[in-house]
């Protein structure tokens, strides 16, 4: 099963090849990964998306091994919490003007929209949730897709975050009450 | 106050303590060289970078503080790389600086180029790439925090040489700024209740007592907490040292080459107690049968260890020290009587097979060179091995009864690692003695670091335990592969002559009536000393757990005919 994670990382030089570098060592397959800046000029955000074959066990495992990064400021597990999640995808449909409709009406139900017209192809601009834009897929396939990108899945909780910073086997899903245990001694 | 990078990272190593470096000049270090003249270092010239990384690891182990090694860039820094490894699978505190070309240079393939951050990635607890002197400062600062802080491990700062001749202003930062480094101390009350109450039921348990017992230095809290519950105390190998041996309440060795009662005692357990320790293969078995009826308490400062190999009832993630200090006015006083008796009747039947009872029949057994050289130092000496054969029979027969004097690589298994380790170690400890423990094999991969030793007069103590094998390798071959020799029959140099090549004085020993006074006058003679024991050429080490095999499946050592 796929586990999403958030983890915001310090904006320093490396840390993508940091964070890929730990997937690899421990033998994890990333599913999709997006990093992008965020309100705060020093952090960058990741929505990483893992297959953990051993779920809650593997679930576990990514996120202490991603704490353990010196970088890594904060990881959530978001799977199992309401959250939002978008992920957008440009699709070249090679379709000449007398199908173009065609695909306009498909764009249409999907609250797609259609962003580049050539003689012999457009571009389709899809955003939403991995089912809604393979859904997609399916039905711009038989019309013959030539090239296609997609950001990777991003993700943000619903309301507002309680702050705290979660350490497993501290205070994962069972106990809570602990935010003051973390102690810096340098 | 200006001051040049190179004078900046000397002027961050003597404000952390450092005293001793061990290293390897070249070019891209040599602006580090050239500062260092002036500040008050000692600077180990040594043969082979993963020598250094070696020294600095032992220093590390034997000091309790941070050991720190020195490379150039590019065949330097790849050098160090299988003594990084080590220090990482071990959690050793150690500082590695290499030097790196200029920073307009970096990607570009320039002479002695390579990509040492990008290496040691996996390798290291945290590593940096410097390409500017106003960043050494605070880049030292938190290495050597990150490096002995949680749990700790190596480092690497990778200075470029542009860096290490520019100037800037030099302020020594008070505190480092980690937002996402935060180990924690204490373990919430809640989860402690819980394993209070876990102890409170048990009737057989253990406790395992690994290498961060020593990492935390919570040996007293170690001792006070056993004694309090007559919990018996088994030792992983890197844990050797952190209770006193003789303890009654000590079962010495688990796993693959421990001892018959202590992995009996763990298999039969109604409660683990997992200390600073990562239940690692060699210590579990098959994960399948382990421990089958026993609840398990983890106390382990990586949360990331909570559940990795072996899922457990309550994971205290904290400072070892720290939690069980908090733990320990929280349980009640246990005899565990019956318990006790049973684990001693395993041990007196398995006891009946020891090698220690075996007649003098002319031939040199390792096991036995071991308790020698343990009765001769009293038990008192610092012991560094190598990986095989005589490691393990090291680790059995040479009962610690103090921490820090136990030098030897578990994790990555390095051979090699016994000469140079101990040479740090020296360092560390001048007024001790130090023993090098090695195999043959082991001793030809960093030997070169006897000159080392001469140069600096370090005072160690060199025994090769000859079988003109792969002793380790030979054994696995002999039990598991039919005997089909492959690769393990090895030429010695004259070892007496490599010795005396060296400066070093030196002696063979062939036959049982020589050992005592050879180790007497090992101990007497002055700086290094090599002794080479020609030993049994095909003894084996029990009792031993089969790969894969049930912990408490055991080969013991065949009853001697005769
Ligand atoms: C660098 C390295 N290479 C290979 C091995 C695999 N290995 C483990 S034990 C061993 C044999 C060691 O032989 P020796 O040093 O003579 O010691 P003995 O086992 O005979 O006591 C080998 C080759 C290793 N541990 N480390």
């Amino acid at each position: 099963m796929n586990y999403t994670f958030i983890a915001l990382v310090e904006n320093r030089p490396g840390v993508l090849n940091r964070v890929a570098s730990l997937f690899r060592r421990r033998n994890f397959n990333i599913e999709s990964l997006a990093v992008g800046r965020t309100e705060d000029p020093e952090v960058s955000r990741m929505t990483v998306v893992v297959d953990c074959p051993n779920g809650e066990m593997d679930a576990h495992k990514i996120e202490a091994n991603l704490y353990k990064l010196v970088n890594v400021i904060d990881v959530q597990d978001v799977t199992h919490q309401p959250s939002v999640t978008r992920d957008l995808a440009l699709i070249k449909v090679m379709v000449g003007p007398e199908r173009r409709a065609e695909v306009n009406g498909l764009a249409e139900i999907f609250r797609a929209r259609i962003v580049d017209v050539a003689a012999d192809s457009v571009i389709v601009e899809i955003t939403g949730t991995e089912d809604k834009i393979e859904g997609m897929i399916e039905l711009l396939r038989p019309l013959g897709i030539v090239e296609m990108v997609r950001t990777g899945q991003v993700s943000m909780t619903r309301g507002v975050n309680d702050g705290v910073r979660r350490v497993p086997g501290v205070n994962g899903s069972r106990y809570d009450d602990v935010s003051e245990l973390a102690e810096m001694t340098p | 106050m200006k001051k040049t990078g190179a004078e900046i990272v000397w002027e961050c190593l003597t404000r952390e303590g450092v005293e001793v470096v061990f290293g390897y000049p070249g070019g891209a270090n040599m602006p580090l060289y050239d500062a260092m003249l002036s500040y008050p270092v000692h600077h180990v010239l040594v043969r082979h970078e993963q020598g250094g990384a070696h020294m600095a690891d032992g220093y590390a182990r034997a000091s309790g503080k941070v050991g720190v090694a020195m490379a150039t860039s590019g065949p330097g820094a790849t050098n160090l790389v299988t003594g990084i490894a080590t220090a990482m699978m071990d959690s050793v505190p150690v500082v590695f600086i290499t030097g790196q070309v200029a920073a307009h240079l970096i990607g570009g393939d320039a002479f002695q180029e390579v990509d040492v951050t990008g290496i040691t990635l996996p390798i290291t607890k945290h590593n940096y790439l410097v390409t500017r002197a106003d960043e050494i400062a605070e880049t030292i600062r938190e290495a050597f925090y990150i490096a002995r802080s949680g749990r700790p491990g190596p480092v690497l700062i990778d200075i470029c040489k542009n860096a290490q001749v520019e100037s800037c202003e030099f302020v020594y930062p008070d505190e480092v700024k980690l937002p996402g480094y935060q180990p924690v101390m204490h373990s919430p009350r809640n989860l402690m209740e819980d394993a209070v109450k876990l102890i409170e039921k048990a009737h057989k348990p253990v406790i395992l007592c690994g290498h961060g017992v020593i990492m935390s230095k919570a040996e007293e809290a170690l001792m006070q907490f056993a004694v309090k519950t007559q919990t018996p105390v088994a030792s992983t190998l890197l844990g050797l040292g952190a209770f006193p041996a003789s303890n009654e309440l000590s079962l010495g060795m688990m796993g693959m080459h421990g001892e018959v009662h202590t992995n009996l005692a763990i298999q039969n357990s109604d409660l683990i107690l997992a200390f600073g320790m990562r239940f690692d293969d060699r210590v579990t078995g098959t994960l399948k049968t382990y421990a089958p009826r026993a609840k398990k308490i983890h106390i382990e400062i990586d949360p990331s260890e909570m559940h990795k190999n072996v899922a457990v009832d309550v994971p205290l993630v904290g400072d070892l020290k720290t939690v069980l200090t908090d733990l320990i006015p929280m349980v009640d006083e246990y005899d565990h009587e019956e318990w006790k008796q049973e684990i001693n009747n395993w041990k007196a039947e398995a006891d009946k097979r020891s090698i220690m009872n075996w007649v003098d029949d002319g031939k040199l057994y390792v096991a036995h060179l071991v308790a020698d050289i343990w009765k001769a130092t009293g038990g008192g000496a610092i012991v560094a091995t190598d990986v095989g054969q005589h490691q393990m029979w090291t680790a059995q027969y040479y009962q610690l009864e103090k921490p820090n004097r136990w030098l030897t690589s578990g994790g990555a298994g390095t051979m090699g690692f016994g000469l140079p380790a101990s040479i740090g170690a020296w360092f560390a400890a001048k007024d001790q003695e130090i023993w090098a423990v090695v195999g043959d094999g082991g001793f030809q991969m960093t030997a070169a670091e006897l000159t080392t030793a001469v140069q600096e007069g370090a005072n160690i103590k060199v025994a090769i335990m000859n079988n003109n094998f792969l002793g380790m390798v030979r054994q696995w071959q002999e039990f598991f592969f039919e005997k089909r020799y492959s690769a393990v029959d090895m030429l010695t140099p004259d070892f007496i002559k490599l010795a005396d090549a060296h400066g070093v004085p030196a002696r063979r020993v062939t036959s049982p009536d020589e050992v005592n006074e050879a180790i007497e006058w090992a101990r007497k003679t002055k700086g290094p000393v090599v002794l080479e024991f020609k030993v049994e050429r095909e003894d084996g080490v029990y009792p031993m757990v089969p790969a894969g095999a049930a912990l408490d499946q055991m080969m013991q050592r065949p009853v001697k005919a005769g």
